[in-house]
C-alpha cells in the first residue's frame, strides 16, 4: 500500500498547513501569522475612489511657466509684451516691436527651449504661441498624480488610520480604503481638500465693492472670507480684493501645529524653511501698515494688517476653527498641498454596527446552511454520508486556510460564496456516490464498486468544476472589492471540493474496505 | 434513502415539446418585462448615483422623512423600507452622485433628525460617480462577455475533444469580436454578436455538446434577468457576480449529463439517440436532483437568515440553481437531436 501512505502524507499535510494559517484568526498571536482580513464591508470603513484633476495641474505648470517667462521679460526690460496663458498648456505672447520681437526669441531659445512655438503675424502685431510638449505635460499630469498620491498618504498616516490601503488606479484615479473609520465625512474632508496656503496682499486702494460688481483691476482678485456667526448659525461672506500675485505659499512650511491663544481659541502655527523665513521678513518688512491676506483653497482665512517687520519665520493662521479643524488644518499643511485639485469619483462607506450585522447574519446563515446539508448527508447516505460530511468541514478549514494564506480579503459576497460551496461541496461525493450505488446494483463487490465509482466520476467532476472555476477567475479578474472576495472564496471552495472528494473521501474509503474485511458499504 | 429509485425512466426528450414551449414562453415573458421596464433596473453601481442606508432608534413615519429629505432639496429621492419592519431602517436612493465637502450622510443626517425628531444612525453610503457608473457597467458587461467566451472555447475543446475546432472556433470568435469591435458598437450588441457567432459555428461544424451547453446557458441567464426585471429588483455587481456563478453552475449540471450520454453512446451505440439521452439524463437523474437541493437549501438559508444586503444576491442563486437544473434536463440534452432530425430530412 505504498500509494496508500503517499496520499495519507499529502493530506495529513494540507491539514496541518491549513489549521496553521487559520488558527491566529481564531487566537490572535498564537503564532506570528495574519488573521485573515476582513473587507470593509465586514469590520466597517471607507472606500474611495478620487480623480486628480491632472488638467488643472497642467494648468498651474504653465501658469508658474508663464511667471518665470514673465521674470525673464523684467530682468531684460522688455515691457511691450503682453504674455498670457491661454486655454490649457498654451501661452501667448503679442509683440509689436520687431526689436523686441528678437530679444524675445533669444531670450525663449537660450531658456526656454523645451517650448513649441509658432509666430503669426497679423497687422503688424506679431503673436507668438509657446506650448509645453506632449511628452512634458503627461510627464506634468504624471506627476502630479504621483505627488497627490504621496501627499494622501501622508496626511491618512498623521489622522492615524490602522492599515490603510492607498494606491494609484489607472491613469489618474487613487483609491484610498481607510478600515474603521468612523468619521467618514472628517476623513474626506482631509483627503479631498487641496490646502493650497497663500500669502497675497490686500489692495486697499481701490474699492472693494466695485471689484465686486465686476469692475476687478488688473492683476487684481476678489476672494472671500466665510465667516459663521457661532450663536445663530448664519454663514456670511466677506469680500476682499487682492493682489493677484502670490508672495509666498506653504511649499516653505516645516511645522504647523495647533496652538491656543489667550481665550483657549484654538489656532496654527505654522513655520518656515529659511527661504520662506527670509522671504516672509522681507515680504513684511516691505508692506508694514498694509494688510497680508492668509488664503486657503482660494478662501481668505484671514487678513491681519502688518504691525512690523516679522523676522524668526514664525506665522499663525486664525480663523473661527473648531479644535478638529485646527488638527485637520495642521495635519494638511505639514503634509503639503495637493497639486492639482482632487474629486471623489466613488464613495462607499459602512458604518461597523452594519458591519458587525453582516458578520453575524453571515455566519448563521453559514450554520445553519452547514448543519443542514450535514444532517441530510447522513439521513441518505449513511456511513458514506459521514464521509462526504468530514470532506465538507475539512473543506470549510481549507478555504480559512487558504484566505490566510493568500493574504486574501473576507467580504460579505466571500461569505456567501464559501456558503454556496457547502452546498456545491457535496456534489463531487455525491456523483461519487450515486456511481457506486449504481456499480453495486450491478452487483459489483464493495472494493470494485468503490474503485470504479471513483475511476468513472473523476474526469466528470473535474470538468464540472472547471467551468465553475473559469467563471471565478473572469469574476476575479473584473471585480472589485467585495465581489473578489466572492470569486476568490468561491475558486477555493472548487479546488477545495476536488481535493477533498477525490483524495481525502477516496482515503477514507480506502482505509475502510483495507483495514477492516468489510463486505458491504453503509451508502 | 433514495428519492429516485434506480429503474427510473422518465421520457424527458418525449416531453420536449411542451418544455420548449415553457422555456420560450419564459423567455418572452422576460423579454417583455425588459421592454416594459425599459431596460434592467440598474443599481446605484451601474447607474451612478448616492445609496444611504439609514437605521432609526425607534419607529419613524416614512412622510417624515420624505419631508426631511425634501428641506435639503433631495425631494425626489426614492425612500424604501429596507429589511425587516422592527429594524427600523431605511434605504435612500438619489439619482445625484454628491460631492459637495459637507458629506451628504452629515447633511441628510441632520436634515431627518430634526423632520422625524427621531435618532438615527448612518450605516452605509454608496455614492458613485457617473463616470465610475459607466466603467462598472462596462467591466460587468466584460466580465460576462470574457465568462461565456472561455466557457465557449472549454466547452468546444472538452466535450467533442477536438481541440483543434475549439481553437477555430476561439479564432473565429476573437476574429468576429476584434471586425464588430471596429464599429464601435455597445458592449450589449458586441455580447449578442459573439454569442450568434458562436451558435452559428457550432451549428455548422456540428459541435452539438457545445451548442446544447451554450443554449441552455444563454436560456439560464435571461430567465434569470427577465424574473429580476418582473420583480424590479436592482442589478448591481454582486447581482452580476450572481450570474456569472450561475452560467458556472448551470454548466456544471449540463456538463455531469453530458458526460454520462457520452458514455452511454459508447455502451449502446446500437440504440436510437434518443434511447441514449433519456436513459443518461434518468441515471443522473438522482445526483442532479440531490446536488441542486442541498445548494438550494444553502442558498435559501442565505436568502433568509443573511440580512438584507445579501438578500437579491441570494435571490439571483435561487432562481439560477432552479432554472440551470431544468435547463440542463430539458434544454441542454434536446438540442443534440437537432442534428439527428436534420440529417433525416
Amino acid at each position: 500500500m505504498k500509494n496508500f501512505s503517499w496520499k495519507l502524507i499529502l493530506v495529513f499535510a494540507v491539514i496541518v498547513a491549513a489549521v496553521v494559517y487559520v488558527l491566529p484568526t481564531f487566537e490572535p498571536g498564537l503564532w506570528p501569522h495574519k488573521q485573515i482580513s476582513l473587507g470593509l464591508d465586514l469590520q466597517g470603513g471607507m472606500h474611495l475612489v478620487l480623480e486628480v484633476d491632472t488638467a488643472k495641474a497642467l494648468e498651474g505648470q504653465v501658469e508658474r511657466m508663464t511667471e518665470e517667462i514673465r521674470e525673464q521679460l523684467k530682468k531684460e526690460r522688455l515691457r511691450n509684451v503682453t504674455l498670457n496663458r491661454i486655454a490649457g498648456n498654451k501661452m501667448s505672447a503679442a509683440i509689436q516691436d520687431p526689436q523686441t520681437l528678437e530679444k524675445f526669441n533669444t531670450i525663449l531659445k537660450t531658456n526656454f527651449d523645451f517650448l513649441k512655438r509658432s509666430q503669426r503675424i497679423d497687422s503688424g502685431v506679431s503673436t507668438i504661441i509657446l506650448e509645453i510638449s506632449e511628452d512634458e505635460a503627461e510627464n506634468t499630469k504624471r506627476l502630479a498624480v504621483d505627488q497627490a498620491l504621496e501627499t494622501i498618504r501622508n496626511r491618512i498616516d498623521q489622522f492615524g488610520v490602522t492599515e490603510p490601503d492607498i494606491r494609484r488606479q489607472g491613469e489618474n484615479r487613487i483609491l484610498i480604503q481607510l478600515p474603521g473609520i468612523n468619521n467618514p465625512d472628517r476623513a474626506k474632508d482631509l483627503i479631498g481638500r487641496t490646502a493650497l496656503l497663500e500669502f497675497k496682499l490686500v489692495d486697499d486702494t481701490h474699492d472693494v465693492n466695485e471689484a465686486v460688481k465686476g469692475n476687478v483691476p488688473a492683476g487684481r482678485e476678489v476672494l472671500y472670507q466665510v465667516r459663521e456667526d457661532a450663536q445663530t448659525g448664519t454663514i456670511t461672506k466677506v469680500p476682499f480684493l487682492l493682489r493677484k500675485r502670490t508672495l509666498l505659499t506653504g511649499a516653505n512650511l516645516t511645522d504647523a501645529r495647533v496652538d491656543f491663544d489667550q481665550f483657549n481659541i484654538p489656532f496654527v502655527s505654522i513655520n518656515f524653511d529659511k527661504k520662506g523665513a527670509r522671504d516672509f521678513e522681507r515680504i513684511t518688512g516691505d508692506n508694514v501698515n498694509k494688510r497680508l491676506a492668509i488664503v486657503l483653497d482660494d478662501t481668505v482665512a484671514s487678513a491681519p494688517v502688518i504691525q512690523e517687520k516679522i523676522a524668526g519665520g514664525q506665522a499663525r493662521i486664525t480663523g473661527d476653527f473648531t479644535l478638529d479643524e485646527a488638527k485637520d488644518l495642521a495635519i494638511v499643511l505639514r503634509a503639503g498641498a495637493l497639486p492639482a485639485p482632487v474629486n471623489i469619483l466613488e464613495e462607499r462607506t459602512v458604518g461597523p454596527s452594519l458591519g458587525a450585522d453582516s458578520i453575524r447574519k453571515g455566519l448563521i446563515s453559514m450554520l445553519i446552511g452547514g448543519v443542514l446539508v450535514v444532517l441530510f448527508m447522513i439521513v441518505y447516505y449513511k456511513g458514506a454520508g459521514v464521509i462526504a460530511d468530514i470532506a465538507l468541514i475539512l473543506n470549510i478549514i481549507l478555504i480559512a486556510g487558504g484566505l490566510a494564506a493568500a493574504k486574501a480579503t473576507l467580504t460579505l459576497p466571500g461569505i456567501a460564496g464559501i456558503i454556496l460551496t457547502i452546498g456545491m461541496a457535496v456534489d463531487a461525493n455525491v456523483i461519487i456516490f450515486e456511481r457506486i450505488r449504481e456499480e453495486l446494483a450491478l452487483g459489483r463487490t464493495a472494493r470494485a464498486a468503490v474503485d470504479a465509482g471513483y475511476n468513472r466520476a473523476t474526469l466528470t467532476i473535474l470538468d464540472a468544476n472547471v467551468t465553475t472555476l473559469i467563471a471565478a477567475v473572469v469574476l476575479f479578474q473584473f471585480g472589485t472589492g467585495p465581489v473578489k472576495g466572492f470569486a476568490v472564496t468561491l475558486s477555493l471552495g472548487v479546488i477545495a471540493s476536488l481535493f477533498t472528494a477525490l483524495v481525502l473521501s477516496r482515503l477514507i474509503f480506502d482505509y475502510i474496505l483495507g483495514s477492516r474485511k468489510v463486505k458491504t458499504l453503509s451508502i | 434513502m433514495r428519492f429516485i429509485k434506480p429503474d427510473i425512466n422518465i421520457d424527458f426528450v418525449g416531453r420536449k415539446k411542451l418544455a420548449f414551449l415553457i422555456s420560450i414562453l419564459c423567455i418572452v415573458v422576460s423579454f417583455l418585462s425588459l421592454a416594459i421596464h425599459k431596460g434592467p433596473r440598474l443599481g446605484v453601481d451601474f447607474a451612478g448615483g448616492t445609496l444611504v442606508q439609514l437605521k432609526f432608534a425607534s419607529a419613524v413615519r416614512i412622510d417624515d422623512i420624505k419631508s426631511g429629505l425634501a428641506s435639503i432639496g433631495l425631494g425626489k429621492s426614492s425612500v424604501q423600507q429596507f429589511g425587516q419592519h422592527a429594524d427600523h431602517e431605511f434605504l435612500i436612493r438619489t439619482e445625484t452622485a454628491y460631492e459637495n465637502d459637507e458629506g451628504i450622510a452629515a447633511e441628510i443626517q441632520k436634515a431627518l433628525e430634526s423632520s422625524t425628531e427621531g435618532e438615527l444612525e448612518i450605516r452605509r453610503v454608496e455614492m458613485v460617480g457617473p463616470q465610475v457608473g459607466e466603467d462598472l457597467r462596462k467591466k460587468a458587461l466584460f466580465a460576462m462577455f470574457y465568462a461565456l467566451l472561455f466557457i465557449t472555447i472549454y466547452i468546444s475543446g472538452r466535450f467533442e475533444l477536438k481541440w483543434l475546432v475549439s481553437g477555430v472556433v476561439a479564432a473565429a470568435l476573437i476574429g468576429a469580436v476584434y471586425m464588430i469591435n471596429l464599429f464601435d458598437v455597445s458592449i450589449p450588441v458586441l455580447i449578442g454578436a459573439a454569442l450568434i457567432v458562436s451558435l452559428v459555428v457550432f451549428w455548422f461544424l456540428e459541435l452539438k455538446y457545445a451548442m446544447g451547453a451554450i443554449v441552455a446557458l444563454i436560456h439560464d441567464v435571461i430567465i434569470t434577468i427577465g424574473i429580476f426585471s418582473i420583480f424590479d429588483k436592482e442589478f448591481t455587481l454582486p447581482i452580476i457576480a450572481a450570474l456569472l456563478t450561475i452560467i458556472g453552475y448551470s454548466l456544471n449540471d449540463t456538463i455531469i449529463v453530458f458526460d454520462r450520454i457520452r458514455e452511454n453512446l459508447r455502451k449502446y451505440h446500437k440504440k436510437p439517440l434518443v434511447y441514449v439521452i433519456n436513459r443518461s439524463i434518468n441515471e443522473t437523474l438522482s445526483r442532479t436532483l440531490l446536488t441542486s437541493l442541498t445548494t438550494l437549501v444553502v442558498v435559501v438559508t442565505l436568502f433568509i437568515m443573511g440580512g438584507g444586503i445579501i438578500h437579491d444576491f441570494a435571490f439571483a442563486l435561487i432562481i439560477g440553481i432552479v432554472v440551470g437544473t431544468y435547463s440542463s434536463i430539458f434544454v441542454a440534452s434536446p438540442i443534440l437531436l437537432a442534428w439527428q432530425s436534420r440529417g433525416k430530412k
